[in-house]
């Protein structure tokens, strides 16, 4: 197959700019993947009418699915740009499209600004508290069947794939997402995270908590890392009701 | 002192350990990136983090065989000391590590579990499935995270470090930096700029390394004075997946955890590799070397894929070369270890490496040179004397380097999973002698001074937005990657690399004819680039430069030219006198070559300068890894070893 592929992006030059539609005609390669699409067209800005226009701009980084950086809307679906495979693109339909995530504000293009999602990690306190980094031994004992079960949670890379997905997760709610639910339950799973878990049961039973989840049930579908994002939302839930019954119990 | 403040460039383990180790001591940091950091390139690591261990320890392993085997691999070329610090502080850093909730494996009684890595015998890697550096990056950022809500660090992120601010007596006072949403620049004032900003991978077109390792920042403080050491030495990882965007990493830990690497006997055999049996199976590792097998250090296993591919026409396929990296005969248990790689495989090449061999071939990987740094020896314990301003400073004063970006280390080859160790261990050693430094930094950085830093920089970007040449930035991006890549890797030659540094001259002047598509000053991502590839040429020379006046073999920087021919007579006594003259070569290569390269930028020249290496804790050996039919060289080399040591004045 020697076509170029046609790709459909959604461009916007500024925050508040205009929204409008480019296409373009890329030569297709063996094993090609959005990325490289888009790094084509950086290097051949010229829409399929041949009129010269600045390069997409776009995020993207490690390329293999681990930084979490490119993630947009491919064909309508929130994933990753480096493992958008041109050739499974096609499969699905014969021209693609691409647009940026709608939940975060739009910098330029496909660019987005995702502070909201790290900003909601600040407010989980999803962290170990430590006395300091001088050398005071090792870390306690976890069970194997433990790290099974954090380790899949500690694979998230704040994509924000869930986050655009979840129907709760908009300009009127204050819900801090399933990542940060998910990042909370990781926390408070590994035993070194134990000194301050009530106080991230104090964030997941207060405003934009657990209580704002809709239980749709979306963002474990579109995880790229198949995280369980629901199986957290459900321990999540039972661990800030008993939480805030033993905190009005105590007052 | 009051207003002690320090910027940190770079957010990957090594800025990350820095930045919160200073905000640990109240130090206020500010933290620029050109990526939120949590994306750094770090995550990239995948296999594990080495150090000595409660197992090791009873098995006969300590700090010192850490060391020795660090240093072995890296072919001597890395001072001593500072090494020796690393490894002593190894355990530590995993204990730490542990306490910050890395998920990292466990044993069945919950202690940390760990695996065999390339270039020991020893199982001295703490891992947390394949994804350890996403791991040990995340536990970092989640740290950083905690000061940022406190207030104690404040984060720059999206925007790229375009260079040191120097006052009147060439210190540095702070730092230029560019808001790659705003385009807007500013200079921050700091009595100390650390720079922990990775690997230059991005010189080679495609590498296993992530887009933002174009090395820009090492190239800003090298145009402002900082001296680069060992560019040449670049790390070929022997096994990473081919693609047209990137060569992703395909971790050792595969072969750590019982992976094999073999090609059909018969060229181009067109059966199904399973189909394949074990006699007509080349695994040409484990029987070149019977003792490290398939974990030789990642240099000889480059070379020898290549030798497999090139030289004896085995590659598996004709038209791409490639081997065949075989981990379908492990147990369910060993392979679950390793899902976070064989994703990747399956993801991108559409393949299930769990009943097929993965099909891999050596890529560009990591930078063992970097940014000159001084350190302090403590002539007692042979290592590094803690909070002492000098170590990890560089020769300009102010501007501290460290992780991948520095030259420590690593010398000519860096040992698998001793990476995140180096990453994390400069990043806590340095956090206090920056502290000490900075408090001798007498008054606030002028403002002139620094408006003005900030002013030329934006005369240069406008101009690059401005420009309207017909040269097309990304083709020269592309050319430049091409030739580096064809010549300046794996196998090294004299006249291929004078080749390269004409082809380099000619980028340079096609560079000041660059067009740019986009004359915008919002998120104007071409512009970023053009800076980072006027860089990129200039590290591309002193990358190439330097392989090329270096006339012998070393570590990753292979010359068959210049290769001492290997005894190989049948006649016991005619081998012994062949394997003498072989030690004497070696002798006087490391009389003439065992030197750190320095390079110094000139307005516009690069100035070389050798340096001595502090060999003094263990003194350099031939390098053989058990090679079958390389034991005589062993043996004759401890034999002159202990005539020279009954000659002690000699010496």
């Amino acid at each position: 197959m020697a076509q170029d592929v046609i790709v459909h992006i959604q461009r916007k030059d500024s925050p508040d700019g205009a929204t409008y539609r480019q296409t373009f005609h890329v030569p297709y390669e063996d094993g090609m993947n959005i990325t490289t699409v888009l790094q084509r067209i950086s290097a051949q800005p010229v829409t399929d009418e041949g009129e010269h226009t600045a390069p997409v701009a776009y995020d993207a980084c490690c390329l293999e699915e681990v930084c979490g950086a490119c993630t947009m809307v491919i064909n309508g679906h929130v994933r990753q740009a480096c493992s958008a495979l041109v050739d499974n693109l096609l499969k699905e339909q014969p021209e693609i499209t691409l647009e940026p995530m709608t939940k975060f504000p739009v910098v330029r293009d496909l660019l987005v600004d995702r502070s909201r999602l790290f900003n909601a990690l600040k407010r989980s306190k999803a962290w170990v508290s430590v006395d300091g980094y001088w050398d005071r031994g090792s870390g306690p004992l976890m069970a194997p069947r433990d790290q099974e079960e954090a380790y899949p949670l500690s694979r998230c890379m704040s994509c924000g794939c869930c986050l655009e997905a979840c129907p709760q997760y908009n300009d009127k709610e204050d819900f801090i997402g399933p990542h940060a639910v998910s990042q909370i339950v990781l926390y408070n799973t590994v035993p070194a995270g134990q000194s301050i878990a009530p106080e991230r049961l104090d964030v997941l039973a207060g405003p934009g908590g657990i209580a704002a989840c809709g239980n749709a049930q979306n963002c474990v579908k579109v995880c790229p890392k198949e995280i369980p994002l629901t199986t957290s939302i459900a321990k999540a839930g039972r661990a800030a009701t008993g939480h805030a019954i033993r905190r009005w119990f105590r007052r | 002192m009051a207003e002690q403040r320090v910027v940190v460039v770079g957010g990957g383990l090594a800025g990350l350990a820095c930045a919160m180790n200073l905000a640990a001591e109240e130090v206020p940091v500010d933290l620029v990136s050109l990526v939120p950091v949590k994306r750094s390139h770090s995550v990239c690591a995948q296999g594990g983090i080495n150090s000595v261990n409660d197992v090791t320890r009873q098995q006969g392993d300590t700090e010192w065989k850490h060391f020795d085997d660090t240093v072995y691999g890296g072919d001597f070329l890395q001072h001593q000391p500072p090494v020796k610090e690393m490894c002593d502080w190894a355990p530590k850093i995993i204990d730490l590590l542990d306490r910050l909730g890395v998920t990292f494996n466990r044993s069945p009684e919950g202690y940390r579990d760990q695996r065999r890595f390339g270039g020991t015998l020893y199982k001295r890697t703490a891992f947390a499935g394949a994804t350890t550096g996403q791991q040990l990056l995340y536990a970092l950022d989640d740290q950083v995270r905690h000061w940022e809500a406190e207030g104690r660090i404040t984060k720059y992120e999206y925007h790229d470090f375009l260079g040191p601010v120097l006052d009147d007596n060439g210190v540095c006072r702070g730092a230029v930096v560019q808001n790659l949403f705003t385009m807007e620049i500013r200079a921050l004032p700091a009595s100390a700029v650390v720079l922990g900003t990775g690997g230059n991978g991005l010189v080679f077109g495609r590498s296993t390394m992530s887009t933002i390792c174009t090395g820009s920042a090492a190239a800003r403080a090298f145009r402002a004075g900082v001296k680069y050491g060992n560019g040449e030495f670049m790390q070929v990882h022997p096994t990473a997946i081919p693609g047209t965007d990137k060569l992703r990493l395909m971790s050792e830990s595969a072969r750590g955890e019982g992976g094999r690497v073999w090609v059909p006997k018969k060229a181009q055999d067109p059966r199904d590799p399973r189909d394949i049996p074990a006699s007509e199976r080349y695994y040409f590792l484990e029987e070149r070397y019977p003792t490290y097998g398939n974990l030789v250090p990642r240099d000889i296993a480059t070379r020898e894929i290549f030798d497999v591919c090139v030289n004896m026409g085995l590659s598996v396929e004709k038209e791409r070369l490639c081997v065949f990296l075989d981990v379908t005969e492990l147990p369910p248990e060993t392979l679950h270890k390793l899902d976070g790689i064989l994703e990747i495989y399956e993801k991108f090449q559409g393949m299930n490496p769990r009943v097929t061999p993965m099909k891999i071939f050596p890529a560009i990987h990591y930078s063992m040179g970097g940014m000159w740094t001084d350190y302090a020896k403590d002539e007692k314990t042979g290592g590094l004397i803690a909070g002492d301003p000098r170590n990890q400073h560089t020769n300009v004063p102010g501007i501290y380097a460290i992780g991948e970006a520095d030259y420590h280390y690593h010398g000519g080859n860096r040992l698998g999973a001793n990476s995140l160790l180096s990453c994390i261990f400069s990043g806590l050693l340095v956090a206090p002698c920056v502290t000490n430094y900075a408090k001798t930094v007498k008054g606030a950085a002028p403002a002139k001074l620094l408006e003005d830093a900030a002013k030329a920089e934006k005369k240069r970007g406008d101009d690059f937005a401005k420009s309207s040449g017909q040269e097309n930035p990304r083709q020269i991006h592309a050319e430049l990657g091409d030739i580096m890549t064809r010549n300046v890797t794996v196998v090294r030659y004299n006249k291929a690399l004078e080749e390269t540094l004409a082809k380099i001259d000619e980028l340079e002047d096609r560079f000041g004819r660059i067009g740019c598509p986009d004359g915008g000053n919002w998120t104007n991502q071409t512009v970023t680039f053009i800076r980072a590839l006027a860089d990129m040429i200039m590290m591309a020379r002193v990358i190439t430069r330097g392989a090329l006046q270096r006339d012998e073999c070393r570590g990753a920087h292979f010359k068959p030219d210049f290769q001492i021919p290997a005894p190989k007579s049948d006649d016991p006594a005619e081998l012994h006198q062949q394997a003498e003259e072989w030690c004497r070569a070696f002798q006087e290569r490391n009389d003439k070559w065992l030197k750190s390269t320095v390079v110094e930028y000139n307005q516009g020249d690069l100035i070389f300068t050798y340096e001595d290496v502090d060999t003094s804790l263990i003194p350099p050996r031939p390098r053989t890894y058990g090679l079958k039919g390389a034991e005589i060289i062993e043996k004759v080399w401890k034999e002159m070893q202990r005539q020279r040591g009954v000659q002690p004045a000699a010496v």
